[in-house]
């Protein structure tokens, strides 16, 4: 009878023991796509590459529209749906009075960076084109390495000024 | 079964499981799926074809690239008649020499580049000042320390030499032979005989020799355009890893050299700027490389930026045959910030190894002493240095060097 609650209590000691060391040995194996999908969240851009290089703190704003900063603009951006590194690319930003209504004739101006890197574009993107309907053609945007970016736009329209900042993470 | 055999036989079991899955780990290097996109992304199969450079007519055709590259040997086109491009750029070297300064007729400022791949860069030199192969081919013709020499020696030594070969591609080149109107020596260069000479001629007499000097360039080009790495180690590996073949993997890297990889794409940082299939941005930075006693101010890209703006040859040129659309990297390009003093171009880390010493006043002798430099991150001497310190251990920045030499392939050219 003691024998037998001894194997008992031996058996259930071992398979835990046995059960963690196959957890910790097959963990490589199986974690990182196995972990990947569980951690990597919402998915921004469609891209997530961070490794190493210090990653984006967390709660940042991926949304590809967005009300400006002081809540004057709606804005949006389209471009590609996987910006590659080093590629030069254009981006349309489409811009809206609060109220839905598209604004026709602002001023445009683009900025950003690398806050963590504290280096800003590598070219210098202008506003090239009115397409209509509240669009407007962004020429030269290029990023030349992986990482959390920062794009701004400062828009003005009448007498109206507003500042967004688009937040991106690109792989590479 | 007694109960001690089934006992014995579930350890045996655990055995088996825990040594199987530790060799498993120990034989297969695991990448997560981050990381093997990078590593896709680092991969020569990533590299996509070449595009046509729409400011050269000529980049693609092959005559333009046989005449071009008995330009590039051909030390007649000096001003000792000893310097051809292949001096700086030796093919047995990688196309490059090996010194600290370049040597021409004189002695440069800055390090000789590598070639291969530079097709597929935008900028052209340490600081970018020209933006394409052919308009960066014309600078040494024409520098004092380089070549030494001046268009019409140059246009001469094409009528001279080159008669039937240049006019296969370009068409009839004009009759040079009247010494008043074409002098020996005129170019808008440091000699001043040669300048005044220049001066002199009609504008239209020195427009027939720019463009005789600018086709020299386009078929240099045309050339150079076909120097390109091919796979090395490292690309293989990686093609095992995308294809999990992990038998490929281990007979192609050892372990440091994989640890090395992992650091590279990882905690080095390297990738910030050493991305992509040729392992440069082509973009410039500010690393903090420190100045040469005996040479004068060097501000890299802030210069040269400016440079390439006033280029008479750059891509919006008259002599560029390429639309004003079709330069947007000179369209956009950043011209001025603080970002851009003392920034120089990241050169393709492809056979790096060969190509001591490093950086571009050839600064640092040795692989360890760059890598030195980059895990402490010293303050730039002017400008902002963009490295942070990695304080990577001895054996890691060995592993690093190590994985360096997986980078080594044949170059071809044709
Ligand atoms: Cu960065």
């Amino acid at each position: 009878m003691q024998n037998k609650t001894l194997k008992t209590i031996l058996t259930i000691a071992l398979t835990v023991v046995i059960t963690i060391i196959a957890f910790i040995v097959l963990m490589p194996m199986f974690g990182p796509s196995f972990m990947h999908t569980l951690m990597a969240g919402r998915m921004h851009n469609g891209m997530n590459g961070m490794h190493g290089d210090s990653a984006a703190p967390s709660g940042l704003d991926y949304a590809t529209e967005r009300t400006t900063d002081n809540g004057t603009f709606k804005v949006s951006y389209t471009t590609e749906n996987a910006i590659a590194i080093n590629q030069m690319h254009t981006w349309v930003l489409h811009v809206e009075t609060a109220d839905g209504q598209p604004v026709e004739d602002a001023t445009v101006t683009v900025d950003g960076g690398m806050p963590q890197h504290g280096h800003g574009l590598p070219t210098a993107p202008q506003v090239t084109e009115y397409l209509g309907n509240g669009d407007y053609l962004v020429e030269g945007m290029k990023f030349q390495m992986g990482g959390w970016w920062e794009v701004k736009f400062n828009i003005s329209a009448g007498d109206l000024t507003d500042t967004i900042t688009f937040n991106l993470t690109l792989e590479g | 079964m007694s109960e001690r055999s089934k006992l014995l036989a579930g350890f045996g079991l655990l055995v088996v499981l825990v040594a199987g899955g530790l060799g498993y780990i120990f034989t297969r290097p695991t990448w997560t799926d981050a990381e093997l996109v990078t590593l896709k992304t680092l991969w020569i199969g990533s590299l996509p074809p070449l595009a046509p450079d729409p400011s050269n007519q000529y980049g693609d055709d092959p005559a333009a690239a046989e005449f071009g590259k008995a330009l590039f040997f051909d030390t007649r086109f000096s001003s000792n008649e000893e310097v051809a491009c292949a001096t700086c750029h030796l093919p047995e070297k990688g196309f490059q020499d090996g010194l600290p300064l370049a040597q021409g007729v004189g002695t440069t400022n800055r390090r000789t580049m590598p070639i291969a791949g530079t097709a597929y860069s935008p900028w052209m030199f340490w600081d970018g000042r020209k933006d394409s192969q052919w308009s960066q081919a014309l600078g040494p013709l024409e520098n004092p320390v380089e070549h030494g020499g001046s268009r019409t020696f140059y246009a001469h030594l094409i009528d001279e030499n080159y008669r039937t070969e240049y006019e296969a591609i370009f068409g009839e080149l004009p009759d040079l032979s009247d010494r008043s109107r074409f002098p020996e020596a005129a170019g808008p260069v440091a000699d001043e005989s040669a300048w005044a000479a220049w001066e002199a001629m009609s504008p239209a007499d020195r427009e027939t020799v720019n463009q005789i000097f600018v086709n020299m360039g386009k078929a240099i080009a045309a050339y150079e355009r076909q120097i390109m790495p091919t796979a090395s180690r490292f690309d293989i590996y990686v093609q095992a890893a995308l294809e999990d073949d992990t038998q490929t993997m281990n007979a192609t890297l050892s372990a440091e050299e994989v640890e090395g990889l992992r650091l590279f794409i990882g905690p080095a940082n390297c990738t910030r700027c050493h991305n992509g299939s040729l392992f440069t941005d082509n973009s410039f930075h500010n690393t903090g490389v420190p100045t040469v006693e005996s040479l004068p101010e060097d501000t890299g890209r802030a210069q040269g930026a400016q440079d390439v703006l006033a280029d008479e040859f750059n891509c919006l040129s008259a002599y560029s045959d390429a639309e004003p659309n079709e330069c947007n990297e000179l369209n956009f390009m950043l011209a001025e910030g603080e970002e851009l003093e003392r920034a120089f171009k990241a050169p393709s880390l492809r056979n790096v190894t060969t190509r001591a010493p490093f950086m571009h006043a050839g600064q640092f002798t040795t692989l360890q002493t760059a890598l030195n430099h980059y895990n402490t991150a010293p303050a730039s001497p002017a400008g902002h240095n963009e490295l942070e310190p990695l304080n990577l251990s001895e054996t890691q920045l060995n592993a690093i060097i190590s994985f360096l030499y997986t980078l080594n392939s044949e170059i071809t050219a044709p």
